[in-house]
């Protein structure tokens, strides 16, 4: 049995009860909260070297045979994911340890955390697309908690535009599979590609496309990001992180799943649209990164930015620029959670916010200073760190498609990502330091160390290609080739008529 | 009959859309709660609600109307019912800090 594909939802979901239980005591919650973490590595781990082996996996609930069932399917892209969230949101979790206000440890923040990666990897491993939508609502129920979490004046006014853009997203996916159920009469992922491929993918089933567009580009932030920022720069530094890290790289991996399995047949409106929709992202987020003081908003830009590059291999749509985007997005959820870490950071030591009135950081907290460092050469795809390898692959399958426009874009965002952090860089950390040493609040080793594993990270994973690149290769191939995933799936049912 | 149901959908979604749009914070939330019954109709309905009987084996001879879209119905019900929960949980917090339901008076406090 594939029993196996079922925990990565399961480990984190029991361990949100348990802990629920352990209010009184933070030191239990944290024990039983790093048990888990470690044992869901584990297990990601496993499960990704069992794919390797047997290749895509496949748990059917209840015994109910595809497309009956509700089921989990676990390929390479899924499964690396997966592996991302659990090690990020474990490094995140060990910061939150450190900084997070004993009130906040009190009301359930780290039940709710793990209700969000339950719901998050639920998400990527589901192979059902009304699942999908539950999976997605458990991970938003979860975000609006944490999101809202001893909130003051403006971090509730924020929320409130955060979850009613949500519940609006949520209403048109269901819209969408209500429309989809009507035309197809299924809701297997794989059998409705089966169905799609053979009815012909006419006005009727575009139109469904685009609905599902809209529905992920709302929960990614592609182009519909105008929310985005002032929702992931209210909250406190480990949520900010948990959210750019994880909750729009789900939007981001639905929208693979459903444009490369799904609605493959009309490239030229859904995948034009998504490449037109790609580009005005990259150009609002270059223009947000760099028109604002506030380094949280400034970090949220850098997320929508990432968003639209990792669309582009989408947009491209070839075997390269997947293997590109899949890369990119295993490095931007490394990376998101070191930037809003950092910038979380920055704004605790100091008390400020804004660009021009932090000063010379870099004397009081030199580590912090070339943490910063890394993380803004990686997010710019300088070569030894994990950005680099993303971006070529991505460059390299927009050249083979001839998208040349698409190249230009996005390579000239990384211009701004560059600019937009160097300028972070310069003011805050460069000049006269404003703080004494007497005056210097300390920066404790429990917050230095994740955020130097994440750094150690970035570093490995540019580093280490080599060890990534046959899961991502095969990830990338049947992102490409979706007869693969089907063939999984229904493989000894056939499909009927 | 399935005629009518897409009118009282429609229907549904324009108030559910007109509340929405309203600055009264509770207003809002009731339009979400009206949209989410809006959509379900529209479920039940894709499901072809008017023709066939119940589907159990041994109460008739068929055609069988189709169960699926009642179980998704009965999934995002429950959906809908917490967030709604939370909307107005949420909307009270927000209002015990600010002292004002209104959305408007909300922008302005964002950006203090």
């Amino acid at each position: 049995m594939n029993n196996i594909l079922v925990l990565p939802m399961v480990i984190p979901l029991l361990t949100g009860f348990v802990l629920f239980f352990l209010r009184p005591s933070v030191r239990a919650q944290k024990l039983v909260a790093s048990l888990s973490i470690l044992s869901l590595i584990a297990v990601s781990v496993r499960m990704l070297l069992k794919i390797r082996d047997a290749g895509i996996l496949r748990l059917d609930f209840g015994g109910w045979k595809p497309p009956f069932g509700i089921l989990f399917v676990g390929d390479s892209f899924a499964a690396l994911l997966v592996l991302t969230t659990s090690i990020v949101s474990g490094l995140i979790l060990f910061y939150a340890f450190a900084a997070t206000e004993r009130r906040h440890e009190n009301m359930f923040f780290y039940p709710f955390s793990f209700f969000l990666v339950a719901g998050v990897n639920g998400s990527l491993l589901t192979g059902d697309l009304f699942n999908l939508f539950v999976c997605f609502e458990v991970m938003l129920l979860a975000s609006y908690v944490l999101v809202t979490l001893g909130g003051g004046k403006s971090q509730l006014a924020e929320s409130m535009k955060y979850v009613a853009i949500n519940v609006v997203a949520s209403w048109f996916f269901l819209v969408a599979l209500a429309f989809l159920y009507g035309t197809i009469g299924t809701l297997n992922m794989a059998h409705i590609s089966v169905r799609v491929a053979e009815a012909g993918q006419g006005p009727l089933l575009s139109a469904i496309a685009v609905i599902f567009l809209i529905v992920f580009a709302l929960k990614a932030g592609l182009l519909l990001y105008f929310w985005l920022p002032g929702s992931y720069s209210s909250p406190p530094a480990p949520v900010a992180a948990l959210f750019a890290a994880l909750l729009t790289k789900v939007g981001v991996y639905a929208m693979f799943r459903v444009f490369t399995l799904i609605f493959y047949h009309d490239s030229s409106i859904t995948h034009g649209l998504i490449g037109a929709m790609a580009v005005l992202t990259l150009a609002g987020g270059s223009l947000g990164a760099v028109a604002y003081k506030d380094i949280r908003v400034i970090a949220s830009y850098n997320v929508v930015i990432a968003v639209g590059f990792m669309m582009l291999g989408l947009a491209v749509f070839n075997e390269a620029a997947f293997r590109g985007s899949v890369y990119y997005l295993i490095h931007d959820m490394v990376i998101k959670a070191l930037l809003f870490l950092a910038v979380g950071s920055m704004i605790l030591l100091t008390g400020e916010s804004r660009i021009d009135r932090m000063s010379g950081l870099i004397r009081n907290y030199p580590l912090l200073g070339w943490l910063f460092f890394i993380t803004m050469l990686s997010l710019a795809g300088i070569p030894p760190f994990s950005g680099f390898i993303g971006k070529v692959y991505t460059g390299l399958g927009a050249v083979e498609g001839g998208n040349y426009w698409l190249l230009l874009a996005g390579f000239l965002s990384s211009l701004f990502v560059l600019y937009s952090l160097l300028r972070i860089f310069m003011n805050c950390f460069w000049g006269e330091t404003t703080i004494t040493r007497e005056e210097q609040r300390p920066l404790n080793k429990k917050k230095l160390i994740p955020l130097s594993l994440l750094g150690a990270l970035t570093l490995a994973i540019g580093v280490g290609t080599q060890v990534l690149a046959p899961f991502v290769a095969d990830a990338a191939h049947v992102l490409a080739n979706p007869e693969i995933y089907i063939e999984a799936v229904l493989g000894e049912v056939q499909p009927d008529e | 009959m399935e005629v009518h149901m897409i009118i009282l959908t429609g229907v549904l979604v324009t108030v559910a859309v007109y509340l929405l749009l309203s600055r009264n914070m509770i207003r809002m939330i009731l339009g979400t709660a009206v949209l989410s019954h809006a959509v379900h109709l529209l479920l039940i309905t894709m499901g072809g609600a008017a023709e066939g009987h119940v589907p159990l084996l041994g109460e008739s001879d068929g055609p069988y109307v189709d169960a699926l879209p009642q179980a998704l119905i009965l999934t995002a019900i429950v959906i809908s019912f917490a967030t709604t929960a939370f909307l107005l949980v949420l909307a009270y917090r927000t209002y015990e800090e600010t002292g004002t339901d209104d959305l408007n008076y909300l922008r302005r406090v964002r950006r203090e």
